[in-house]
């Protein structure tokens, strides 16, 4: 199967599968045959991937190193909803928060490219909208374990003093990236609104914001994973 | 709509995946909420994992729709980590039988 790309000079036509991984790389041209700003921003977090699981790995390293039981975190995480004690309940929460999020940015990239301006600044606004409420419900998270569990980046009550260090340095670090993604979803949102897309004549770089907040997500599903379910 | 720009595909095709992600979401919650244990629980958190974080990249961020160039020059550099978690994991075995036998008395 043959088409045509852009980047490719127009005429250049390429083959799929591997021949066209070998003739992508290998003829003097382009090599991505996206715009750059998204594989700029494939190549970011690329790198950011590397951070993540860097840290994950740490993680991993000082809960299998430590001799003192680790704090269960579905006991930390519970909450106590009208007598009634529900474990983890505030993560799921927030993870349903994060999902919804990323349903709502994906619908975002679809109307941007069929220059529904309306629609996809709305969209993103809610975007940014359910980020700003998982950072604020992490913000209560945190709250919660510092002042009534105690626990501290070098201990804890309940048991390795690593959990602290580990939890606040990993949820610490992707609720950065969460607020981060908050601010960048609203510059480019107002850009929508006031047409520089239009003008620009592409809203690819609707679409580039979504490849962010879709890691920011795809990280989340790691975290919820690998410290809180494991 | 004059012409083709992007990635343009059907409304219908990012509900569903938003509700797999959904319902997936949920399974992983259950794992906990039910308290599954071992073997089991460790299989179970990883499989859902796994599947939503394919559905993500795949759909979300339409990685099935890029050439293999960039699917590949993405995709496969992570792999790496695999090898830090396999030499760290081994480190971490040594690290602990060491404290237990030196921290143990």
């Amino acid at each position: 199967m043959a088409n045509e790309l852009p980047g490719h000079g127009g005429d250049a036509t390429v083959n799929d599968g591997l021949g066209g991984v070998v003739s992508d790389w290998s003829a003097d041209r382009q090599t991505f045959p996206v715009p750059w700003g998204k594989a700029m921003m494939w190549i970011f977090l690329l790198s950011d991937t590397f951070i993540f699981g860097s840290f994950l790995t740490s993680y991993m390293t000082v809960r299998m190193t430590t001799t003192v039981p680790w704090p269960n975190a579905s006991e930390v995480f519970a909450l106590t909803i009208a007598g009634n004690h529900v474990p983890l309940l505030l993560i799921a929460i927030m993870t349903f928060v994060l999902i919804t999020s990323s349903g709502t940015m994906a619908l975002a990239v679809n109307y941007g490219y069929r220059r529904d301006k309306k629609k996809t600044a709305m969209l993103m606004l809610a975007t940014a909208a359910l980020g700003a409420t998982f950072v604020g419900m992490q913000a209560f998270e945190w709250t919660k374990l510092i002042v009534e569990e105690g626990v501290r980046p070098w201990g804890n009550p309940m048991g390795a003093a690593q959990f602290g260090s580990t939890f606040f340095m990993i949820t610490g670090f992707h609720g950065l990236h969460v607020s981060a993604g908050v601010v960048y979803l609203l510059v480019v949102a107002r850009r929508v609104m006031n047409g520089f897309y239009d003008r620009k004549g592409t809203y690819e770089t609707v679409e580039v914001t979504g490849l962010y907040w879709h890691f920011v997500d795809l990280v989340w599903v790691f975290i919820f994973a690998f410290f809180y379910l494991w | 709509m004059s012409q083709t720009e992007g990635q343009q595909h059907p409304l219908s095709i990012y509900l569903w995946i938003w509700l797999l992600l959904f319902v997936l979401s949920a399974f992983s919650y259950m794992v906990d909420y039910y308290q599954l244990q071992g073997m089991l629980r460790w299989s179970l958190i990883l499989l859902f994992m796994v599947l939503k974080a394919g559905f993500i990249i795949a759909i979300f961020m339409h990685m099935a729709w890029e050439r293999l160039s960039l699917i590949f020059a993405i995709l496969v550099p992570p792999l790496c980590l695999l090898v830090l978690v396999a030499l760290m994991s081994a480190e971490a075995d040594y690290t602990f039988l060491t404290r237990l036998k030196l921290f143990s008395d």
